[in-house]
């Protein structure tokens, strides 16, 4: 039973467009989708590695304006931006890795916040590629109805559940878990710790960024400010999982129903919008104290926290 | 033949002298103890042999191929494991997980790999806390992890750091059973140990380091009745 759950979940959110939600429902759920995505990314490095990125914007922003610069430099439909962001983006991670993976710990986290930053200011400043601040339009659409882009993005998670499925229950998962729990054990046991540090960065940079490509087409519209934001997409893309659950295989999916939904909601809040940052924080705040392992990763006590009817953790 | 030539070993942190021309070798299918009073280098000279440190002068040879220098990973795939004084285990990860994790180097499809960790689980008498999360392991079978999973990767040299330190007598007794049973499985074993009464009973050879130098090297009886190492180790253990 347990092994077909992701198949059922699977066919459950295969049928929802047919539900007749409104078109902003589908737009949420499809942002929903898109930030499992990028949780199941980053969860490969952070959580089963134990690399903590802050920078992850730069490999989502590096997929974007790949989808971008092809449609409007070399006048390519922007979906072939998906496939090319592969390469791209695996170059990038390549690159990344090669800084910032002589790092441990707090210092790898440092390297790669610096690296979104350069990012964005790069794009911002390379105005004959990027278009700097004025950002990229694509003008023909493809779909008008969302369902479509459901669809894909849907299809792109479910690729992105296997692809970490099966690497997590293989040896390279297993190296991943031992790297993250002691890397000089892990040395000493035969495990070349920089070569599958690398590989993690770069399986969850590439994946991250086909993300981005898809933003792109979907968004039809992208700017510096926007895929390599790092309070929007970095930050987002950490808290995604520690709300959901670090290392768990539904943790990012259940981190991007809460935090997409959250965000949209108090943004209506009239008046106190504009503060959803500080509610994040907070909200981060209490999920490092109550539940450290995110809300998959503390199930047993949630349902002790349930049972007894009170809170006291 | 020799599995383990070491030559010449000097190791300095700044200064200090860690280390001062180390000679000794370590024979095929015997069992070497490297005993010493605390700060005597032992450790550090594991960590030379193993990779994490590279000789400041000297060289370590590991049948016959130069590894000094090697990072630890490569001179593991060579076919040399050791263990932690202080234990490593790999903390979320069961017990089983943390010697199929080791098991990977040699075998890749993760059946056979797995079945091979539960065979090394059985040998080590740790089958039973097989899905036990390894951080809540008592010390003595966290002791026993670190072997067990030095083992997975089918070493031909095993190093041993203290690895009877702080175990009760029936824990004892149980990890001598174990190091004798690896040496009737052919494997070399090199062992740091305080314990006198396991180093007398298991050992073929001892080298004796006081203050980063050799002060003595021999059989059991040997090492025993040597005025130096009477003076500097037994001397002052009957002191402290």
């Amino acid at each position: 039973m347990k092994k077909y759950f992701p198949l059922f979940v699977l066919a459950l959110l295969s049928v929802i467009p047919l539900l007749g939600l409104s078109t902003y429902m589908m737009h949420i759920l499809i942002l929903v989708i898109m930030w499992t995505v990028i949780g199941m990314a980053w969860n490969l490095l952070g959580g089963y590695c134990g690399q903590v990125s802050f920078g992850h914007a730069a490999f989502y922003g590096t997929g974007a304006y790949t989808a971008g610069i092809l449609y409007y430099k070399l006048g390519l439909s922007a979906w072939w931006g998906i496939p090319a962001s592969i390469a791209v983006v695996a170059i990038l991670s390549l690159v990344v890795g090669f800084v910032c993976l002589r790092l441990r710990g707090p210092y790898f986290a440092l390297g790669t916040l610096a690296i979104g930053v350069i990012m964005r200011v790069t794009a911002e400043n390379l105005v004959d590629l990027t278009q700097g601040d004025l950002g990229i339009l694509i003008q023909e659409r493809t779909w008008v109805e969302k369902i479509w882009y459901y669809y894909i993005i849907l299809l792109i998670a479910a690729v992105t559940f296997l692809v970490i499925k099966l690497v997590v229950e293989s040896k390279l998962g297993y190296y991943f878990v031992a790297i993250r729990e002691d890397q000089d054990a892990a040395e000493s046991l035969g495990i070349n710790t920089t070569l599958y540090k690398i590989v993690a960065l770069c399986l969850s940079g590439v994946l991250t960024g086909v993300a981005g490509g898809f933003y792109t087409n979907y968004m039809g519209y992208i700017d510096p400010g926007v895929v390599f934001a790092l309070h929007d997409i970095s930050i987002v893309t950490i808290m995604v999982v520690m709300v959901g659950g670090v290392a768990t295989y539904w943790g990012p999916a259940i981190g991007a129903l809460i935090m997409v939904f959250l965000a949209e909601i108090i943004r209506s809040i009239p008046g106190l919008g504009a503060a959803h940052h500080t509610l994040f924080g907070i909200l981060l705040i209490v999920i490092i104290i109550f539940l450290p392992n995110g809300i998959v990763g503390d199930i047993p006590k949630l349902k002790k926290i349930f049972r007894l009817g009170g809170v006291s953790p | 033949m020799t599995m383990l030539q070491v030559k010449g070993v000097s190791r300095f942190f700044g200064g200090l002298a860690a280390l001062t021309d180390i000679s000794f070798d370590v024979q095929k299918g015997e069992i070497l103890a490297l005993i010493g009073p605390n700060g005597a280098g032992k450790t550090t000279l594991f960590n030379v042999i193993n990779g994490f440190y590279s000789p400041s002068k000297g060289d370590v040879f590991f049948k016959d191929k130069r590894i000094s220098g090697l990072k630890p990973y490569r001179i593991c795939r060579l076919g040399l494991a050791r263990t932690f004084q202080v234990v490593k285990p790999l903390q979320r990860m069961s017990v089983l997980d943390n010697v199929l994790a080791s098991a990977f180097l040699r075998l890749k499809g993760r059946g056979e790999a797995e079945e091979y960790a539960l065979e090394i689980l059985k040998f080590t008498a740790l089958h039973d806390d097989r899905d036990v999360i390894s951080k809540s392991l008592p010390l003595g079978k966290r002791k026993r992890l670190e072997i067990a999973r030095a083992l997975a990767t089918k070493p031909d040299l095993l190093l041993l750091d203290e690895s009877f330190a702080g175990l009760n007598p029936t824990e004892l007794n149980e990890s001598i059973g174990i190091i004798q049973k690896i040496k009737e499985r052919g494997i070399t074993i090199m062992i740091i140990e305080h314990h006198m009464k396991v180093i007398m009973s298991i050992s073929d050879r001892i080298v004796v380091l006081n203050y980063g130098e050799k002060i003595a090297g021999g059989t059991p009886s040997e090492v025993g009745s040597n005025p130096l190492v009477i003076e500097a180790y037994l001397g002052e253990a009957q002191s402290a």
